[in-house]
């Protein structure tokens, strides 16, 4: 009797290894299919984005600047060539502001679109 | 002891070539190193592929190596069509790269860090990007600043934007290379100052100066890799935009 039940035990632990042996292997291969497709990724679009997030945090905030800059530079332009003093600017800056906050995003990869960042390229009628 | 951390940007005129219009034309620091940027770069590109050896030798791998380097850069962001355009980006990558390490060296001058040379190179890039996209695809180009799927009414605002966003590349693109040179030579010329003026100030003092050598060692570590990767950014940006112009409206 004792035996019997000896055996039922083992077969029941011979039944859990297997179970947990399988799922293992699942584990294994779908953490297999997630490295590969990690490591097909574009190695040069890796390293400009990844190596230095210093780099990417000043990229991003120059390019606010910069479409800042730009529409106000050509507010002003505009103001002095058809003498509409302030409203050029105005409009201008804020169009100019949006431009930016456009060019953050692209260059983070939040919208598709002229892409400045290599992940998102070609995306644009997406 | 003061130091002036400004003082390593300074444009001294080494000789005066001419006067136009009350505007005096000066061979400057500025200038020569860009004539040992370029030079340097020239003799040891041509130095190393004079062998022509199957197995590259140590200055033959260095040349294979970043024009490999260049090319798959190219290759990933423009397509394959954008290698036409390789020889302008290499140029582009070796001066930048040049002057950002030979910036890095003490005595020598960043030329870099002068808002007018990178504003320059990404006015270059500009130029070539606008002037290929208008003649390789005629009026198509300006698809680019009409995206596709956006409703009639607000087309307008969105159109004066993208035109806003474009024009506002070559600030950015040229901002960012000086603007991280400037910042760099900064700090590690204030981090260097502080140690001349703890050691200067007793046995104290030179105990705590060992503090802001460390950081100074660290900083220049931290500039090699800058200075890379700035080059780099500068590259790929070009390629970017060099992609625009060869595939607008895509």
């Amino acid at each position: 009797m004792s035996d019997a039940r000896e055996n039922g035990d083992r077969d029941k632990q011979q039944t859990n290894e297997a179970a947990l042996s399988a799922r293992l292997q699942r584990l294994n291969e779908s953490l297999g299919h997630a490295r590969t497709g990690r490591s097909s990724d574009d190695p040069g679009a890796d390293r400009a984005t990844n190596a230095a997030g210093y780099a990417k945090g000043f990229r991003l905030s120059s390019e606010l600047v910069a479409g800042v800059v730009v529409g106000a530079g050509l507010g002003w332009l505009i103001d002095r060539l058809l003498g509409i003093s302030p409203w050029g600017l105005i409009i201008f800056l804020l169009l100019g502001f949006a431009a930016g906050v456009l060019n953050v995003m692209r260059t983070a990869g939040v919208v598709a679109g002229t892409a400045l960042d290599d992940s998102t390229r070609g995306n644009r009628n997406q | 002891m003061q130091v002036d951390p400004i003082h390593q940007f300074q444009i001294n005129n080494l000789i005066p070539l001419a006067t136009m219009g009350g505007h005096q034309f000066n061979f400057t620091n500025s200038a020569l190193m860009m004539f040992i940027i370029v030079g340097l770069i020239s003799t040891l590109l041509i130095g190393a592929t004079m062998p022509r050896a199957v197995v590259p030798g140590r200055l033959q791998a260095i040349a294979e190596i970043s024009y490999e380097f260049v090319a798959n850069t190219v290759k990933s962001s423009a397509g394959t069509e954008g290698m036409k355009f390789f020889p302008f980006v290499f140029t582009l990558f070796m001066f930048v790269l040049f002057a950002n390490l030979i910036g890095l060296i003490p005595y020598s001058f960043t030329v870099t860090s002068q808002l007018i040379v990178t504003a320059s190179l990404a006015l270059l890039v500009f130029v070539i990007v606008v002037g290929y996209g208008f003649w390789r695809n005629g009026l198509h180009f300006l698809n680019l600043f009409v995206p596709k799927g956006v409703p009639k009414a607000i087309l307008p605002a969105i159109v004066i934007i993208e035109v806003l966003s474009f024009l506002s590349r070559p600030v950015s693109h040229s901002v960012r290379l000086f603007a991280n040179m400037l910042a760099g030579h900064i700090t590690l010329q204030v981090f260097a100052g502080f140690i001349i003026m703890l050691a200067g100030a007793g046995i104290l003092g030179v105990f705590g100066a060992v503090l802001p050598f460390i950081m100074v060692v660290l900083l220049t570590a931290l500039e090699l890799l800058v200075a890379f990767l700035q080059a780099y950014v500068f590259a790929i940006l070009t390629c970017i935009y060099l992609n625009d112009a060869i595939h607008p409206g895509h």
